[in-house]
């Protein structure tokens, strides 16, 4: 493998993390929205968002990108594939993070909530001041967890046909003929975004574990 | 311009389409008790006295959780022909899914055996069990019973990543899918309604564990 072919996988490496970044800030926008909703005090509202998390949560990533992929082009918006994958990926992260961020808020002890009643504070004060942050602490480390798994699944994008790292590698695979290296190499350079990640979540985790009582 | 939606491709290749849901299910099936197997066995290993049978298990837990399932089988996919294993797609999909399903499997099951009091290994050991029953009896099925929801959200992951399978082109629903797809030009509408078997098939997954869950671990806590 010579300097031309690592620099092609770098290129679809940084085309992996602009993926990933663009599909998680773009859904922890929508997740938060997501998540009030879903904590809201409105049934309909309630049903509705819980209703799209399942659908999210109960189907694959990939046939999640295909529908958008196809769908957006039959609605008449002609997009670049990697617009549109990047909404696929927009969507998927809205509904996972909605749905961790629903358990953080819940998980918000409840003397907290009475309190900001108390002290007659209004729905926007009391989420954005008392609540959230409490929740965004206490979500901190399934939130990585998922940003680990988001960075992964933009692997997925290759099958649609978008040149990020897997499938640079996959081109490069089949023009050297030596699969177990690229791969290698591939997996390499995944690990090496990932695991600093999964290990700062591991810390954050079990820096938060309450002392058994 | 507006676009026609015709769903009859569709339907005309349902019959395939539920085979490959047969399949789907065969595969997530097939890659869970594989995953169970690597999960347990794993275990064992992580609590080993030795380091040498502690860190392979460490370091094989890292390096699969985090790189994507994708890369992993394309990689297990050229590997085992050039260790002199040919087997089909569908196979290499059920050995890639119970090692990635199993790195996850070791490290979920492990949290169940650590919440295990020690007390209660040596108990057993005090009524005269065999060392191995106790791991059986006292820690691995009370372990498992702990942290059997978190196996199966786990599970109900690794049913929906079968689809990436489709990547080697094993049969399931998304390599059925994709036939019918090429043959037929109708994308949305075969994916649309792809999407929907597998809602019903990651339901019926969840139902079929919590059965398990009901059957195998019922009897009273304390």
């Amino acid at each position: 493998m010579d300097h031309g072919e690592l620099l092609f996988l770098l290129k679809g490496l940084q085309w992996t993390v602009v993926l990933s970044a663009v599909g998680f800030l773009f859904g922890m926008a929508a997740g938060l929205g997501i998540a009030l909703l879903r904590t809201s005090k409105f049934q309909a509202v309630q049903r509705i968002t819980a209703g799209y998390i399942a659908v999210f949560q109960g189907t694959p990533l990939l046939m999640q990108l295909f529908v958008v992929y196809y769908g957006l082009a039959l609605i008449g918006l002609k997009l670049d594939a990697w617009l549109a994958v990047a909404i696929g990926f927009t969507l998927h992260a809205s509904a996972y993070l909605g749905e961790i961020w629903r358990g953080s808020i819940e998980a918000v002890p409840k003397g907290q909530l009475e309190a900001s009643h108390a002290l007659s504070l209004g729905y926007v004060s009391r989420m954005k001041d008392i609540v959230l942050p409490q929740a965004f602490r206490i979500s901190l480390p399934a939130t990585i967890g998922f940003l680990v798994q988001l960075i992964k699944g933009t692997s997925l994008a290759s099958i649609v046909g978008f040149t990020e790292l897997t499938r640079a590698g996959a081109i490069i695979s089949n023009q050297i003929f030596r699969p177990l290296l690229v791969f290698g190499i591939v997996a390499l350079l995944y690990f090496v975004i990932c695991w600093p990640l999964s290990l700062y979540g591991a810390r954050l985790e079990s820096r938060f574990v309450q002392p058994a009582h | 311009m507006s676009y026609q939606l015709d769903f009859s491709p569709v339907w005309d290749g349902f019959p395939e389409l539920l085979w490959g849901c047969v399949g789907t299910i065969g595969l997530a099936l097939a890659g869970m008790l594989l995953a169970t197997v690597i999960g347990i066995g794993g275990v064992i290993m992580r609590q080993s006295r030795f380091a040498s049978l502690r860190y392979p298990v460490i370091a094989f837990v890292e390096v699969i959780r985090n790189t994507p399932f994708l890369v992993q089988i394309f990689f297990i996919f050229f590997a085992l022909p050039l260790v002199g294993i040919r087997i089909d797609p569908t196979p290499t999909a059920v050995l890639a899914l119970g090692i990635n399903g199993g790195a996850y499997a070791i490290e979920i099951i492990r949290g169940g055996v650590q919440s295990i009091s020690k007390g209660q290994y040596e108990a057993g050991l005090a009524l005269g069990l065999h060392r191995s029953s106790v791991f059986r009896l006292i820690i691995l099925k009370p372990a498992l019973r702990a942290i059997f929801p978190s196996l199966t959200s786990q599970f109900v992951l690794l049913t929906l990543t079968t689809s990436i399978a489709s990547a080697i082109s094993a049969y399931e629903l998304t390599s059925v899918a994709k036939r019918i797809e090429s043959d037929s030009f109708r994308s949305f509408e075969v994916y649309f309604v792809v999407t929907a078997l597998y809602l019903v098939i990651s339901g019926l997954i969840m139902k079929l564990l919590n059965m398990f869950s009901s059957r195998y671990f019922d009897y009273p806590v304390r």
